[in-house]
């Protein structure tokens, strides 16, 4: 990272390709993934069991996959702080649709078409009315969760069928949990995504510059759209796992979730003001940030504490790199 | 005359009058002047918030960590009064406090420059962290607390208590700060027009940096005054009410992309949210419906705001710089 003060001289060759991956953001989570895991195996003897690590894997996966979308909406630009209230309301519509007598496909389909839905209503504000996404998703952060109140009040609904709790508690093969592989199969997906297709060039595009993308013919009301539509879907989909894994809906579900989603993306190495950021590194931010909480619950450090270096990561990993910048040119 | 007519703060007094009008007509007790006069008590809290909020949001920032100041500052004053500490040091004490909270938020966004949404919402889990750290979880209630501590904010001066007249005193002085002082000024400057107030000779970064910490001086004046008036203090006291905070401010005209808005707005958008919440119970609404009412008024608010803007033709030049 220290290039020499040498400026006004073209260099030989650029810098190969190999070099460049190892000093990527991506290198350095890397990094920090094994040295947090190899801390985490010193520190307790109960962390290298294959089922233990498969459990320390529910830490992340219902808030990775809500990650992916948020990434490509961060890097577009715009951001989505309705996620967790989404996940109320999508577990409460789940709820009432199991109340009504509903079978397991049922319940799904009710809670991936409510995440759908409440994405929508976000896009439209957004996207169509050109409203800023940060106070509209305030509001319907409010709005979603409030809802969830009015249905449930002080109530919770609970006696999900039996084979509703696959998603959230089943396995698919060995220790490989349904979560952890559907986790896999959407980083895959949304990997295809945002580094393979067209969609992704222009989600980039976007937040690099929403005018120039206007003009250079990407239509940037309906990607801005599609991008809250795809969170609300991932929100749904989160709602299915969260609700299967705990069996039970209250209002208060997922309270604050939105704040490690971001976190998550942010310590990605996804820009805040748009415009950059990659897959690979929500992952690895997904899986320090499992392994963090994992080793900190394997040392019975209470969750409060948890949410504190949380919040020091999240401003740290923004500050570092910037401080070292003004350090380098001063 | 017209034109202060069409202005959202007339459109908001008479939303707020039909508001109590309706409930008046079922409900004639809501709108005795003792009943009204506690309305205003309650809704102190939210003004003040919204005001130090709307400092803010006037340069272009966002706080989200007030709720958890006030939790912070007021477990503070609540830990401090078990310690003996006489009432007037430990209001110095926490005002300070609250004011080296609010300078931490705005030194990471002027000196190390990460966005202020960002910085809050990491700094608003720290903030909460920290009272837990301090206490263990555990409760500050009524009787650990000295009467003195809890007497000031209810104590009636002219039919109000303290803590409404604290708020008329703080709206009084926002009201000559923002419009009558250079400071006051340089907040709608840096947020209308960045580059402008650069070239003006202003520090774009060094006034948002002492819009956080008057923001931040106000949340600690305010968990006083909550944890006082509740007398109780715990981790999540005021939790979740940074949100009602934006949504005043959002209510009352104050545009969030910065430069625009004015007291008079925050205010009557912090009392609006005020006489919802006072009238639920009283019209026989469930409070749970509290929060989606409030989210409903914000998405009202601001899709009104924007339309409202383009009006005027002044955001025109504005996304014409946000697009350079």
């Amino acid at each position: 990272m220290t290039t020499k003060p040498t400026p006004r001289v073209i260099p030989d060759r650029l810098t190969s390709p190999l070099s460049r991956a190892l000093r990527s953001w991506e290198a350095l989570l890397f990094a920090v993934a094994v040295a947090v895991f190899i801390a985490n195996s010193f520190a307790s003897p109960y962390f290298l069991n294959a089922w233990n690590l498969s459990d320390a894997t529910f830490n992340f996966t219902e808030k990775a996959m809500i990650a992916f979308a948020m990434a490509l909406l961060i890097i577009a630009g715009e951001i989505d702080l309705s996620v967790a209230s989404i996940i109320a309301l999508a577990s409460t519509v789940m709820g009432l649709v199991m109340t009504a007598g509903f079978g397991t496909p049922e319940i799904v389909l009710a809670g991936l078409a409510t995440g759908l839905a409440c994405g929508a209503l976000n896009g439209f504000f957004v996207a169509r009315l050109g409203l800023p996404s940060i106070v509209v998703t305030i509001g319907t952060m409010s709005l979603f969760r409030g809802i969830s109140y009015i249905v449930l009040g002080d109530q919770a609904f609970t006696g999900y069928p039996k084979d509703f709790a696959y998603f959230g508690q089943g396995y698919v093969w060995w220790v490989f949990s349904f979560e952890l592989v559907l986790f896999a199969v959407l980083a895959i997906g949304f990997y295809i995504l945002l580094h393979r297709t067209n969609f992704g060039r222009a989600v980039y595009a976007i937040g690099n510059n929403p005018t120039a993308a206007l003009f250079s013919g990407i239509r940037v009301e309906r990607v801005r759209f599609i991008l809250f539509l795809l969170t609300g879907l991932m929100s749904g989909i989160a709602a299915v796992c969260l609700t299967s894994r705990l069996g039970s809906t209250r209002p208060s579900i997922a309270t604050g979730m939105e704040l490690e989603v971001v976190t998550m993306v942010v310590l990605g190495g996804v820009s805040i003001l748009g415009g950059s950021g990659s897959i690979p590194g929500v992952v690895l931010a997904a899986i320090i940030m499992g392994l963090v909480t994992f080793g900190f619950g394997l040392l019975n450090v209470p969750g409060i504490v948890m949410s504190i270096f949380l919040g020091l990561l999240l401003i740290g990993t923004i500050a570092l790199p910037r401080l070292a910048k003004g350090l380098r040119r001063g | 005359m017209t034109s202060f007519l069409k202005s959202r703060e007339a459109l908001l007094a008479l939303a707020i009058l039909v508001l109590l009008a309706m409930i008046a007509s079922r409900f004639p007790a809501f709108v005795e002047p003792a009943s009204l006069a506690n309305v205003f008590n309650d809704t102190a809290p939210l003004m003040i918030l919204a005001l130090g909020q709307m400092v803010v949001i006037l340069t272009k920032c966002i706080d989200l960590s007030v709720a958890a100041n006030l939790a912070l500052s007021g477990m503070v004053a609540a830990l401090l009064n078990g310690m003996g500490v006489p009432l007037p040091l430990i209001l110095l004490i926490v005002l300070a406090l609250g004011a080296a909270l609010g300078a931490v938020n705005g030194l990471l966004v002027w000196k190390v420059g990460i966005p202020s949404i960002v910085v809050t919402l990491g700094t608003m889990t720290i903030f909460r962290g920290i009272i837990f750290l301090m206490t263990d979880g555990a409760w500050v209630n009524a009787h650990q607390m000295s009467d003195e501590f809890k007497a000031l904010p209810r104590h009636v001066i002219l039919g109000l208590p303290v803590m409404a007249w604290v708020a008329v005193v703080v709206i009084a002085l926002f009201a000559v700060f923002l419009t009558r002082t250079p400071l006051g000024r340089s907040f709608y400057a840096v947020g209308g027009n960045p580059h402008a107030a650069v070239y003006t000779g202003l520090d774009v970064g060094r006034t948002q940096a002492i819009a956080f910490v008057i923001s931040g001086t106000l949340a600690a004046l305010t968990g006083y005054l909550w944890v006082a008036r509740y007398a109780v203090a715990y981790v999540d006291i005021a939790g979740g009410f940074e949100l009602d905070v934006v949504a005043a401010c959002v209510i009352g005209g104050i545009a969030i992309a910065g430069g625009a808005g004015t007291v008079g707005g925050a205010v009557l958008g912090a009392l609006f949210l005020g006489v919802i919440k006072n009238a639920l119970p009283v019209v026989g609404i469930s409070p749970f419906w509290q929060l989606a009412i409030s989210g409903s008024a914000i998405i009202l608010a601001v899709a009104f705001n924007a339309r409202q803007g383009r009006k005027a033709g002044r955001i025109i030049l504005k996304s014409a710089e946000a697009g350079a």
